[in-house]
C-alpha cells in the first residue's frame, strides 16, 4: 500500500516550481513515475506531498538545433525519442538505447528525466548522455543552472538537483566530425536493468586515422555512472587496433568499483567490463570512420 | 483527502474519487469490477495489468489513478465487440495462445497497442512487443504464432 500523501498536479512549469518552493524536502516530484511508485509502494519513499508534473505539457519535446545540436525536454518519454526522426547521425545511439530500455510499456510512460533524477548507476540514457558530453538544465524559482550530466550525478540515487529545483532540459551538443559512437548493456532478461552497461564516443583526427578524443563510461560498475578516464588515455592520441581497444577494456575493468549484489558479483561485472568495452569500442570506431 | 477522477474506460465515461495512492489497476478491478486486468508482480516486471491508455500499451500497476485522469482506457473487457471476439482474441484462440490465462489478457493489450502502432509489424517487432509480458507457462511460441497470423492479415479488422 501506499501511504497517503497530498497529490499536486501543476500544469505549467511555473506552477510547479512556486510548489517545489513551498514544499521543499517535504514533497517529492513524480513524472512517469516508472521507478518512484516502486519505491512508494515498497515504502521506501512516503512524501506528504506529490508533485506531478506529468502533465507539463511545455517539457515534452525533441528539437535538433545545427549549432546547438538536440535538445530534448525532460518530460519526454523514451518512446518518443526511440521513435524521433531526429534521432540520427552522432544521435541515433539514444534511439538505440531507448530501444533496450526496460518494455514498450514502460518506454511509453516514463520520462528521460525522470530517468535521470532517480539516478540509479544502471540507468541507460546517463551513461549514453555522458559520452555524448550531453548537458542538463534545472530550474527552480531562483533561476536556472546548466550542468555536464557528469556534474549532476552525485551518487546512488542522488543528484545536483537542490530540493526546489526541476530537471527542465537536456542538450546535447553536435558531435565533432569523424566520431561514432555506440552503447550496450549485458542483462539476462531483456527488460531488465543492465548488469553491466558501457557507452563509447570515439573521435578521430581529420586522416580517419588517429584518435582525437575518447570518452568511455562505464554504467552499473559504481554509485554513479563513471566516465573510465585512464582507458580513454589509452585510446587518445594513437591508431585504435584491436590490441589496444582490449587494453583500454583491462584499465576500465581497473577503474570500475562495481559492488557484488544478487544480479552478478564484483568480479563477474569486472570482467564484463573487459568484454563490452572492446565490443562498444570497436562499434564507435566503425561508425566514426564512416562519420 | 479523496479527489475527483474522470475517465472514459471501453468507451464508458466514469466519475468516482480516489485517494492519491491508488493506482490506475486498483481503481480498474475494485471500483469498476474490471477484473480482467491481472495484478501480477506489482512491480512493472511482468505486464499482466497492461492496459491501453489514450492509445499506449502501459503497466497500470504503475500508474497512478489520477495520473489517467480524463484518459481514454481499452481494457480486455473492451477488446471485443459484443459477442464478436476482436481479431487478436481469434488468433489466440485458433494458435492455443494461451494455458493458464494469467498472462492473457496483458499479452493481448500488448498486442493492441502494438497493431495501433503498425497493422503490419514484423516477427521482430511482435517479439519486442511482447517483451514487458511474462508467460511463466512458456506460451511465447504460440503467442508469436497467432501475432504474426495477424499482422499476415489472416484475421481481418471488424470495424
Amino acid at each position: 500500500m501506499i501511504r497517503d500523501f497530498e497529490y499536486l498536479s501543476p500544469k505549467t512549469l511555473e506552477e510547479a516550481l512556486a510548489f517545489l518552493s513551498q514544499y521543499q524536502d517535504e514533497c517529492k516530484i513524480i513524472a512517469g513515475g516508472q521507478s518512484l511508485l516502486i519505491l512508494m509502494r515498497q515504502g521506501l519513499i512516503a512524501p506528504e506531498y506529490l508533485v506531478d508534473i506529468k502533465g507539463i505539457t511545455e517539457l515534452n519535446y525533441v528539437q535538433a538545433e545545427a549549432k546547438a545540436g538536440l535538445r530534448i525536454g525532460a518530460l519526454t518519454p523514451h518512446r518518443a525519442i526511440e521513435k524521433s526522426p531526429l534521432m540520427k547521425n552522432s544521435f541515433s545511439v539514444l534511439a538505440e538505447m531507448e530501444h533496450r530500455l526496460a518494455s514498450i510499456q514502460t518506454r511509453n510512460w516514463g520520462t528521460i528525466g525522470g530517468n535521470l533524477c532517480h539516478a540509479d548507476p544502471a540507468g541507460d540514457p546517463t551513461s549514453v548522455l555522458m559520452a555524448l558530453n550531453a548537458t542538463v538544465t534545472t530550474a527552480s524559482v531562483k533561476g536556472k543552472r546548466t550542468m555536464a550530466v557528469e556534474d549532476f550525478c552525485k551518487d546512488y540515487f542522488e543528484t545536483a538537483l537542490q530540493h526546489d529545483e526541476l530537471l527542465v532540459e537536456i542538450q546535447v551538443p553536435p558531435a565533432p566530425p569523424h566520431t561514432g559512437a555506440a552503447y550496450t548493456k549485458f542483462n539476462i532478461i531483456e527488460t531488465d536493468m543492465a548488469m553491466v552497461a558501457v557507452a563509447v564516443s570515439i573521435t578521430l583526427g581529420t586522416s580517419k586515422d588517429v584518435c582525437q578524443d575518447a570518452r568511455i563510461v562505464l554504467g552499473a560498475c559504481a554509485s554513479t555512472q563513471l566516465r573510465a578516464k585512464k582507458a580513454e588515455e589509452v585510446l587518445r592520441g594513437k591508431k585504435i587496433t584491436a590490441g589496444l581497444l582490449k587494453e583500454a577494456g583491462q584499465v576500465a575493468s581497473q577503474e570500475a568499483d562495481p559492488i557484488s549484489d544478487v544480479t552478478a558479483s564484483e568480479e563477474y561485472r569486472r570482467e564484463l567490463v573487459k568484454v563490452l568495452v572492446p565490443r562498444v569500442g570497436q562499434k564507435a570506431l566503425d561508425r566514426a570512420r564512416q562519420a | 483527502m479523496k479527489k475527483e477522477l474522470k475517465l472514459t474506460v471501453n468507451g464508458q465515461p466514469y466519475e468516482l474519487y480516489v485517494k492519491p495512492g491508488t493506482l490506475l489497476v486498483e481503481v480498474l478491478r475494485n471500483e469498476l469490477d474490471l477484473t480482467g486486468t491481472k495484478r501480477g508482480c506489482e512491480s512493472a516486471s511482468c505486464g499482466a495489468c497492461t492496459v491501453s491508455l489514450n492509445g499506449m500499451a502501459v503497466k497500470s500497476c504503475t500508474i497512478l489513478a489520477l495520473q489517467a485522469d480524463g484518459g481514454d482506457i481499452l481494457t480486455i473487457e473492451g477488446l471485443a465487440k459484443g459477442t464478436e471476439l476482436h481479431p487478436l482474441q481469434k488468433a489466440f484462440l485458433d494458435h492455443g495462445a494461451l494455458q493458464c490465462g494469467f498472462c492473457t489478457s496483458g499479452m493481448l493489450m500488448s498486442a493492441a497497442g502494438l497493431f495501433h502502432e503498425k497493422p503490419t509489424p514484423t516477427l521482430d517487432e511482435i517479439k519486442e512487443a511482447i517483451d514487458g509480458n511474462i508467460c511463466r507457462c512458456t506460451g511465447y511460441n504460440s503467442i508469436i504464432r497467432a501475432l504474426s497470423a495477424v499482422a499476415r492479415g489472416e484475421y481481418k479488422e471488424q470495424r
